[in-house]
């Protein structure tokens, strides 16, 4: 089998075509995210260089723009690292949770395919996979399942942000564009909210997340997201199980 | 010299070091427990925590977004995204659906953020 033919069916198997479908809702969302991630880099005083390299390699939107404005200031460079490490702390999380999916593949595929582990990707993941495939075909679903969602999400993000570096004097940000993309990451946490102790802890995250907003290097979501976790298993643990 | 050279010339080797920096965060967080082999034991209370950590994550990067500005709590009803928030929410819960959630949302949230300038 030539590679080509072994691409084609890859993209045409059943797994494939509904990643892409699972994940093209959230599409516009990330699409209006990544016009105003690329309209913000464009105007921040970066060079075409360095919006061009941030925006292909670091792909990773929040962590981008709270690194934007410290880098443009000078700040030292282990304020802007340690700043976009605590935004990023949340992927840790998601990696502890997809890597009994990932084991079987080698370390290299592992490494790729966890790189495109973005917020929607995972959610999207983890909503279809509860449980990890064990015979080959379903390994093999799965990981073209996986390659759909990560090539629909980097496909749309990097079109769009550098349709945003483009026409970055023609759309102002004042158009907020960027709430699309709050509202594709609402549609798709209000999905995970399928009991009613985790919309408690949504609104607890939120709510501990604004309260600390005054912290340093954007911790408040470190600790939304920790004090929301804490209580939630202290809640479910006065629970029956039948209730969680 | 034209527009593109000097783009090329305020191009830093510092803000490249930082932004390689910033690839290898990306990569280190979200491949952070994929690099060992060794069987891993997950305590039961972090698996049981896996049930609400993601949708906690997201509400801790939402919320602040749409109920602040300037890094304090809104003081008025006359900000867009508050009634942009609840038109999709309520879309969300009783159509369900994020494309529609993302459309009737930027529906009421456009106008008056354009329009009225809230």
């Amino acid at each position: 089998m030539t590679p080509l033919h072994a691409l084609l069916q890859w993209v045409r198997h059943p797994r494939f075509i509904a990643g892409v479908r699972d994940m093209l809702p959230a599409s516009p969302g990330i699409g209006a995210w990544g016009i105003t991630t690329g309209v913000a880099l464009a105007n921040s005083g970066m060079s075409l260089v360095e919006v061009s390299a941030m925006t292909l390699m670091v792909f990773a939107g929040s962590s981008q723009l709270a690194a934007m404005p410290l880098i443009i200031s000078g700040a030292p460079l282990w304020v802007i690292w340690l700043t976009a490490l605590c935004v990023n702390l949340r992927f840790a999380v998601f990696s502890a949770h997809v890597r009994p999916f990932f084991m079987p593949f080698k370390l290299p595929k592992r490494i790729t395919y966890a790189y495109l582990l973005t917020d929607l990707s995972y959610v999207v993941f983890i909503k279809k996979y509860k449980t990890v495939p064990t015979a080959a075909a379903d390994i093999r679903g799965m990981d073209i399942y996986w390659s759909a969602l990560g090539f629909v999400n980097w496909a749309t993000w990097m079109t769009t942000s550098f349709i945003g570096i483009a026409l970055a004097s023609v759309i102002p940000l004042s158009w907020g564009l960027s709430f699309a993309g709050i509202l594709a990451l609402m549609g798709i946490s209000c999905s995970l909210v399928t009991t009613r102790l985790r919309a408690v802890a949504a609104i607890l995250a939120g709510a501990a997340a604004v309260a600390t907003y005054a912290l340093p290097m954007k911790l408040n979501i470190l600790v939304g997201v920790s004090a929301a976790v804490l209580i939630s298993l202290l809640l479910d643990r006065s629970r029956s199980p039948a209730h969680v | 010299m034209s527009e593109a050279m000097q783009a090329v010339n305020e191009t830093d080797g510092w803000t490249l070091f930082a932004i390689l920096g910033l690839t290898g965060i990306t990569v280190l967080t979200r491949s952070f427990f994929m690099w060992s082999e060794e069987k891993m034991a997950i305590p039961e209370w972090f698996q049981r925590g896996l049930h609400y950590a993601p949708v906690a994550a997201m509400a801790a990067v939402i919320v602040p977004e749409v109920v602040m500005k300037n890094g304090a709590l809104i003081d008025s009803f006359s900000d867009a995204r508050i009634y942009g928030a609840a038109v999709g929410l309520i879309w969300y819960f009783t159509r369900g659906g994020v494309f529609g959630t993302i459309l009737s949302g930027m529906a009421v949230y456009l106008p008056l953020h354009l329009l009225a300038g809230w």
